[in-house]
């Protein structure tokens, strides 16, 4: 009989658990090998156009505390995967950071910490968390337009949904699994997709019919976007072939939502393939906008000024127009919000904004 | 008539109330709250002072009682020598009354206005008389006075006087009444005495407070501490107004007598130079000199050459001192160190003989997160006021404390930190910066000085944290190779369905140090000390460890196999073979401690010092036999002194 890939992420785990082991038998410090999770080992794979990790590679090591600390949580959460599997039980990832309440020194101090371990393991077994039946929470991401999905229930049955006549307001909600063997296209008519950052952004472009009025199914991308709105985006780009565009509020930590959906976030940069969208368009708020539609700013303080340099030196950013943005942007001082646009009346950024943008990049 | 004399007449006759009232700041009377501090700092301070020169071991008992609401009745009463009948109405009833011209040395009385002083800011704001008792061992009775200071003439107004029964050998006993205002807290009279407690280990000081609260200061050594020997002033130290006094109350009939005998290190050569190099006749009269004559011999002074003053005038308190004072009276804060405290070697400043020293005590429960307290002392008096302006303070504010592992925003000012840092200046003359004799000025000399004793009491600090966080790591790493390593261990032999492995090999990889600690057990004057050597590195050791006993004898047996030469004062243990996690234990006993035992230094011979904590190695220029010499030239010269 075929081994499920719950079996095989399993044996990739032991295997990791087999080199711990023998380097005890051996006499040697215990230590494992990962690829650094900075954005200075992060390179473009030309071929698929997003961002992974490069070479450079990092040893934990049992030599000092910290490295002995993870290396023992590493034992604790692989011990505790392996239960899952073998009861075909899962958990989500909060889930498992509470159930290392119970695990003494092992235990985790912070959901970070867990999630970047879980991480830690796809990077090393090449498999996903959700074959280790670790699950995230849902992040609550929604989408508005003429599409039509048929997602399996939780019973087991499919249900097909519009995202136009079968929602409220609120819209669909997208679920931590977008695979196809739990939601399938069936069927759509829209231009374009149009993530948006915020949820005031969003609910106002809803008021506005904007998602009737210029034929784009909106995403909510609720600030940093989960895996599976990623995901969900880059099927809906490689699928459906719909041109997607970002629209965010114009400050450093809104470019990055932006550069983790075109080019992959540099936490998964292993899942980059999988979740990035390359041809992802930026719309906006840019420093340029700042100026263009003199909109209302705050200023810039010390952590933006920080992120700002810091992603004068982030490798997915060394083009000339983000080089350009970011620079005007430090040297104005100023950054604007999304809702900023609404100094010209509610209508403006579905009347007046929004077209402009749009008609820029061709569509 | 001399003009200055005339003014000397009319000034006798300004009232001496009047002349109190003008310059209150300056005799330190400016506040209610300062006033009773002064009181009691005038009356400790004689105390201290007599019971010095007598050889007395002090025991100063100092009660406030509230009168009324601003009104207190303060009583200090002492174990000292006592003060002769005929003396007391003028000790404590004439002002600026002193019992020593034309002497120098370092003592604590120079510091204020003297006790009068007290007697009259009582008269004055009370109308009450002062109340003495006083008791000399020669005689079976006391005597008691009650005493106002006459302000017209500058004399005692005795009230009553009449013998009593004390039973007591000795001592003095002052009561006044006086207006004030008590506090608790920073410059309180509850400060002063504390800091007086740290300075004079060997006095007993007994506080009652206005709620009847009592505070013992125990003291923690048993010797009368030795008096400084009074010298002759040097002539670089005499400023004009001194050499003025000096001439008319001179007995020396000629002007070169009078050089050589009334000031140290003037030689009949050196005198007769000083009179060629000011133009003045050897056989003057000194009395005859007038002012443009002494301008003229005080220049002289600066133009020979003079040898430096004898520093047999200072009186260090000394490493031991300071430490016990430093553990006596702050031991509660159970700080984890105390430095060796540095007593410098005696200098000099325009003439002035001083001496800085200076000890650090550090962590327990010292707040972190406040500026270190500095304690300020002038020859063994606290000084509680003008902080910011003192040069003791600006001292330490000057070293850049970051270097020494302290936190010091921009590298200057008050360092942050558990630490109290304690600093004595003795000398003839204080220099203070004003006549309130509040704060030190900032002579380069002195300034030198205090740089150069901070600078070795921090590094005392340093080696202590570096050390600390040596200790800290090993400590993580114990918790690592003991606790998380078996795990790891444990649950990956689990999965695996495998046998858990021998880790030793790894635990000495990642420990890799040889460990020395040591464990003492005292009782008494006896102690147990167990060694404990763990060889936490992958290798088999060989080397010899030496234990060099700070204190004590060793007594009976050393366990198992180390050499003790009763000579060298030192154990010696040869280890041949110590394989890798092999722990050996050694022990002695010790005897004759003189106080609680420190800690036994551990040389290390044979082995990279690299990966060995515990123990120092053995320097290559390093002789017992010498070093032993050294400290035996020490002691014989404590025990010399003890004999005079």
């Amino acid at each position: 009989m075929e081994k499920s890939r719950y079996e095989m992420a399993l044996e990739s785990l032991k295997s990791i658990v087999e080199k711990i082991h023998s380097d005890l038998e051996r006499g040697e410090v215990p230590s494992m090998e990962l690829p650094a999770r900075t954005k200075y080992n992060i390179v473009l794979d030309i071929t698929k156009g997003v961002w992974k990790y490069g070479d450079a590679k990092i040893t934990r090591s049992a030599k000092k505390i910290d490295g002995a600390y993870t290396l023992l949580r590493t034992m604790y959460m692989m011990d505790f995967i392996r239960e899952m599997i073998e009861q075909n039980k899962s958990s989500t990832l909060r889930e498992l950071y509470y159930i290392s309440e119970g695990w003494d020194l092992a235990k985790f101090h912070t959901q970070d910490e867990s999630n970047k371990l879980a991480e830690d393991l796809e990077i090393v077994t090449r498999f996903l968390r959700e074959d280790f039946k670790l699950r995230p929470e849902e992040d609550g991401a929604t989408v508005i337009g003429n599409i039509t999905f048929e997602e399996i229930n939780r019973k087991g049955n499919p249900k097909r949904i519009n995202c136009r006549d079968d929602v409220g307001d609120a819209g669909y909600a997208i679920p931590y699994n977008v695979e196809k063997d739990k939601l399938k296209i069936i069927s759509y008519d829209a231009d374009f997709v149009l993530a948006i950052e915020t949820g005031g952004m969003f609910d106002r472009l809803v008021e506005n019919g904007y998602d009737e009025k210029a034929r784009s199914i909106l995403v909510h991308l609720k600030g940093q976007p989960a895996r599976s709105t990623r995901r969900l985006l880059k099927r809906l780009n490689e699928e459906l072939g719909l041109p997607v565009l970002v629209f965010t509020d114009g400050d450093p930590w809104s470019f990055r939502i932006y550069a983790s959906v075109a080019y992959g976030a540099i936490k998964t940069a292993h899942l980059s393939e999988y979740l990035a969208t390359p041809t992802a368009e930026f719309i906006g708020i840019t420093a340029s906008d700042i100026v263009n539609y003199d909109l209302p700013t705050d200023r810039l303080n010390e952590k933006d000024i920080a992120a700002l340099n810091a992603e004068l030196t982030d490798p997915r950013f060394n083009t000339q127009f983000w080089k350009n943005e970011i620079e005007l942007m430090l040297k104005l001082g100023k950054k604007a919000e999304q809702q900023a646009l609404a100094k010209y009346g509610l209508n403006y950024v579905t009347d007046v904004y929004l077209p402009d943008k749009v008609s820029e990049l061709g569509i | 008539m001399d003009i200055a004399e005339e003014l000397a007449k009319k000034q006798k006759e300004i009232s001496v109330a009047e002349f109190f009232e003008k310059n209150k700041q300056i005799l330190g009377f400016d506040s209610p709250q300062k006033s009773l501090v002064m009181a009691v700092k005038e009356a400790v301070d004689n105390s201290l002072d007599a019971c010095e020169e007598a050889r007395i071991l002090p025991e100063i008992y100092v009660e406030i009682i509230r009168v009324d609401k601003d009104e207190f009745q303060l009583t200090v009463e002492d174990n000292g020598p006592g003060i002769v009948r005929r003396e007391v109405p003028k000790v404590f009833g004439q002002f600026l009354y002193g019992s020593r011209f034309h002497s120098v040395r370092q003592t604590r009385g120079q510091q204020g206005i003297g006790i009068s002083a007290v007697v009259l800011y009582s008269q004055l704001t009370t109308g009450k008389p002062a109340r003495i008792v006083s008791k000399i061992s020669n005689e079976d009775v006391a005597y008691y006075f009650e005493i106002m200071i006459d302000t017209i003439k500058n004399r005692a107004n005795v009230l009553k006087e009449e013998p009593i029964i004390v039973n007591k050998k000795s001592g003095v006993k002052i009561q006044v009444n006086l207006k004030g205002k008590y506090v608790k807290g920073k410059q309180s009279v509850l400060e002063y005495l504390q800091n007086t407690a740290i300075v004079n280990p060997h006095a007993t000081i007994i506080f009652s407070d206005p709620d009847g609260l009592k505070i013992r200061f125990e003291r923690a050594w048993n010797t009368p501490v030795e008096p400084p020997k009074e010298t002759k002033p040097h002539p670089l130290g005499v400023e004009i107004g001194e050499l003025m006094q000096m001439t008319s109350r001179t007995g020396a009939k000629k002007l070169k007598t009078f050089l050589t005998g009334d000031f140290s290190r003037i030689s009949d050569h050196l005198a007769q130079e000083i009179c060629n190099v000011s133009g003045l006749d050897c056989n003057l009269d000194p009395h005859s000199l007038k002012l443009d004559d002494l301008k003229r011999l005080h220049e002289a002074f600066k133009k020979v050459k003079i040898l430096p003053p004898s520093f047999e005038s200072l009186s260090p308190i000394g490493e031991t001192l300071i430490k016990k004072g430093l553990k006596n009276v702050l031991g509660d804060l159970k700080p984890s160190f105390y430095s060796i405290p540095v007593t410098r070697k005696p200098s000099v400043y325009s003439g002035n003989p001083f001496v800085v020293e200076v000890g650090l005590v550090y962590g327990g429960s010292i707040p972190h997160d406040e500026q270190v307290k500095v304690l300020r002392f002038a020859n063994r008096v606290p000084l509680l006021y003008q902080a910011g302006s003192c040069a003791l303070t600006r001292a330490v504010e000057n070293i850049d404390w970051r270097k020494y592992g302290l936190e010091q925003r921009g590298g200057e000012g008050l360092p942050v930190g558990p630490m109290i840092v304690l600093i004595h200046l003795g000398s003839t003359r204080i220099p203070y910066t004003s006549e309130a004799k509040e704060a030190v000025a900032e002579i380069p000399e002195i300034m030198d000085e205090l740089d150069l004793a901070l600078k070795e009491s921090a590094r005392q600090i340093k080696a202590f944290l570096i050390k600390k966080e040596v200790k800290a790591k090993l400590t993580e790493k114990f918790f690592l190779v003991q606790k998380i390593l078996p795990k790891i261990a444990e649950k990956s032999s689990k999965m695996l369905n495998k046998d858990i492995p021998n880790l030793d090999p790894v635990i000495t990889k990642i420990m890799n140090v040889l460990w020395i600690e040591e464990n003492v057990k005292q009782d008494g004057k006896n102690a147990v000390v167990d060694v404990n050597v763990s060889n936490f590195t992958p290798e088999v050791k060989n080397f010899t460890l030496y234990a060099d006993i700070p204190d004590g004898k060793v007594d009976g047996k050393i366990m198992p196999f180390g050499e003790y030469d009763e000579n060298k004062d030192y154990i010696k243990w040869y280890i041949s073979t110590m394989r890798p996690m092999e722990k050996i234990t050694f022990n002695f006993r010790l005897r004759d401690l003189k106080g609680e035992y420190g800690e036994t230094v551990y040389y290390i011979e044979g082995t990279d010092p690299v990966h060995v904590v515990g123990a120092e190695p053995l320097p290559g220029d390093w002789n017992l036999e010498a070093l032993k010499s050294i400290i035996e030239e020490e002691e014989e010269e404590e025990n010399g002194e003890e004999q005079v």
